[in-house]
């Protein structure tokens, strides 16, 4: 288990002065100007060695994606956008960065532009987050005032501001293309890749996008150390994670654990366990609404890792824990999921516009067993079909909750079907 | 009761107040000097709140000409954002997370408590124009769930009784809690801190 020492957001509850004198009494803004005289160079590579993957949900090496920047300007800016547009179901820990811990957001936005040649970063914060982001452009405010973010900021010679752009209530908006889109004005429909953000991002310009998590850990492990960072967890799966365990737990909550953490474990430990005890478990969607959920014997032995999730059929994606008790309608349940990205579909593609409404009447059918046996090889049929045949993840992201619930649930829907059967023989 | 598709007016005009053009100019300096339409989207926000909650075609046109855009494009964005309410809203517009995590923790409950207390069904807006209630998706504070958001705060850990008096203060003009509504601050275990305890952890 994690020792307090080696926990990074040591205000993630707001127990503490978020402020920057308290974040500065927390460690953070200590030498970065040390940091950056370093160079560019190590510090990309020092993220790369940390083994730091993008805590956002796709899990890709935060030091490599800053490494594909160009590495001399063309005459084009650069920018920095940070993803804060936290709305998949089950994730709630970038709010508390932004509220509780906002300078280590403020200070990492810093450094992760510097090793990128970004003078600008953009932060785009969901619109709901109306509190959160008074709170960090308090901290924004507070950076400026002190000198740390500014002209010549940290007195490192780099001149370097942030803006935040608040969203308006759009899922799809947490895609990094749909996100550009968004800040530049437009609806937020996602683009077709190549070209990729740190070609042609944000107005045409390189750009990257990182999740509010990666950016505020960077600071924190640059000054411990890579090594320090890649001792905790397990290789490929390194450093430390903020777990949200929301549902059928005795206290729901957020920590920050180490990767590679028994998902039992972290459950026991730091939500008071299962409702009604472990043996009363059903499901657990691990990582977020998108990724398949696991049954409880997946759920009695599996870490908390990328490698092991998906060893398991599921994923890490933003470590959103929801924890299903026995009094579940599991099919209900991901139902519910299908709306969602019925709803949010941002009606583009043909194969997800067309296929999360479709899924979602059927799932609303599944529900009540109002359905025939062989629809079910139907459903997963068109799950497939879905995913991967779309421009962005969202139809991937709509398919798998309900490949999740056949694989593990068949028998609970077939029983459904049959049921009704009788009953309306009856 | 009103349904929020009948009875209302849209206004022949619309324009900023002084203040709130000094707040748009703010937010337009944000962006770099020819992508203005960048702040199409603060811009829409700001033309909603001082519009008591609702953006009327006026402002989204006030809104598209002050930014040099062709007026479809500022429509195009008020109607594919959720957050744009492009006809009137309550004072308090009352918005029930019923995503999975709230859902397992009973915001099934928190809706009929909602309902019960405002008189009104899903969408709908009260006689007296103070409450519209409507039912959204995860609002992103999943651990303190059932939560509801009413304006710009979210109110969190919710019970029937608790909402119900939350409703029923805001009815008299007082302001209720915002945040969790048990004993505790954010998002830590209810029962005491599991992490975060030792002097490492503190300031």
């Amino acid at each position: 288990m994690l020792k307090d020492q080696d926990r990074i957001f040591t205000n993630i509850y707001g127990h503490h002065d978020p402020l920057l004198a308290g974040a500065r009494s927390r460690g953070d803004w200590d030498g970065t100007k040390e940091i950056l005289a370093k160079g560019r160079d190590w510090i990309v590579d020092n993220v790369k060695e940390s083994g730091l993957r993008g805590r956002g949900g796709a899990g890709f090496s935060t030091g490599l994606k800053w490494s594909f920047m160009p590495k001399e300007s063309d005459g084009r800016p650069h920018y920095l956008v940070v993803n804060a547009d936290e709305g998949e179901p089950g994730t709630c820990k970038d709010r508390e960065i932004m509220r509780h811990d906002p300078h280590k957001l403020v200070e990492g936005c810093l450094v992760a532009s510097f090793g990128i040649g970004a003078h600008a970063a953009y932060i785009y914060a969901r619109g709901e987050f109306y509190r959160e982001t008074e709170a960090l452009q308090r901290a924004i405010d507070e950076a400026y005032e002190a000198g740390l973010i500014g002209k010549n900021a940290c007195g490192s010679g780099w001149d370097f501001d942030i803006y935040i752009h608040r969203g308006m209530g759009a899922y799809i908006c947490g895609e990094e293309t749909a996100l550009i889109e968004s800040i530049e004005g437009k609806k937020g429909q996602p683009r077709l890749k190549p070209p990729f953000p740190a070609n042609a991002g944000l107005y045409g310009c390189p750009s990257t996008v990182n999740n509010v998590e990666s950016i505020a850990v960077t600071p924190t492990i640059l000054r411990r150390g890579a090594v320090w960072f890649e001792s905790l967890g397990r290789p490929n799966n390194t450093g430390t994670k903020l777990f949200n365990i929301s549902g059928h737990v005795e206290q729901p909550c957020t920590v920050e654990e180490e990767m590679s953490v028994p998902l039992k474990e972290l459950i026991e430990k730091h939500a008071g366990g299962v409702r009604g005890g472990w043996d009363n478990l059903l499901a657990i969607i691990p990582g977020g609404a998108s990724v398949p959920c696991l049954s409880k014997g997946a759920c009695d032995s599996v870490l908390m890792d990328f490698d092991s999730l998906k060893e398991q059929g599921s994923g890490l994606g933003t470590a959103a824990i929801m924890v299903m008790d026995k009094s579940t309608d599991i099919v209900a349940a991901i139902a519910r999921l299908s709306a969602f990205y019925k709803h949010e579909s941002c009606g583009q593609c043909t194969p997800c516009r067309e296929g999360t409404g479709w899924m979602s009447r059927m799932m609303t059918r599944m529900v009540t067993g109002n359905a025939n046996l062989d629809e079910i090889d139907l459903l997963e049929q068109v799950t497939r079909q879905v995913e991967g045949h779309t421009i962005c993840a969202l139809g991937d992201a709509a398919a798998w909750p309900i490949q999740g619930l056949i694989k593990n649930f068949r028998p609970e829907m077939e029983a459904r079907i049959e049921q009704a059967k009788k009953n309306a023989a009856a | 009761m009103n349904t929020p598709t009948q009875n209302f007016e849209q206004p022949t005009s619309f324009e900023f107040t002084p203040e709130v053009m000094d707040m748009a100019k703010a937010h337009i300096a944000k962006y770099p000097a020819d992508r203005q339409a960048s702040a199409v989207m603060p811009l829409l926000d700001l033309a909603q709140r001082q519009h008591d909650g609702w953006l009327p075609r006026a402002a989204m046109d006030y809104v598209a000409d002050f930014l040099g855009m062709p007026r479809i494009e500022a429509y195009e964005v008020a109607t594919f954002y959720t957050m744009y309410n492009l006809e009137p809203v309550g004072k308090h517009h009352v918005q029930v997370c019923t995503n999975l995590p709230c859902w397992l923790r009973g915001s099934d409950q928190i809706v009929e408590a909602a309902k019960r207390n405002l008189g009104v069904e899903m969408g709908e807006t009260t006689d007296d124009g103070l409450f519209t209630l409507s039912s959204m998706e995860c609002l992103g504070a999943c651990v303190n769930a059932p939560m509801m958001q009413i304006n710009d705060d979210y109110y969190e850990d919710l019970d029937e009784t608790v909402t119900e008096s939350i409703l029923t203060e805001l009815r008299h003009g007082q302001t209720p809690k915002t945040g969790s509504q048990i004993d505790r601050k954010s998002c830590e275990p209810i029962g005491g801190l599991t992490s975060l305890n030792s002097d490492a952890g503190g300031d």
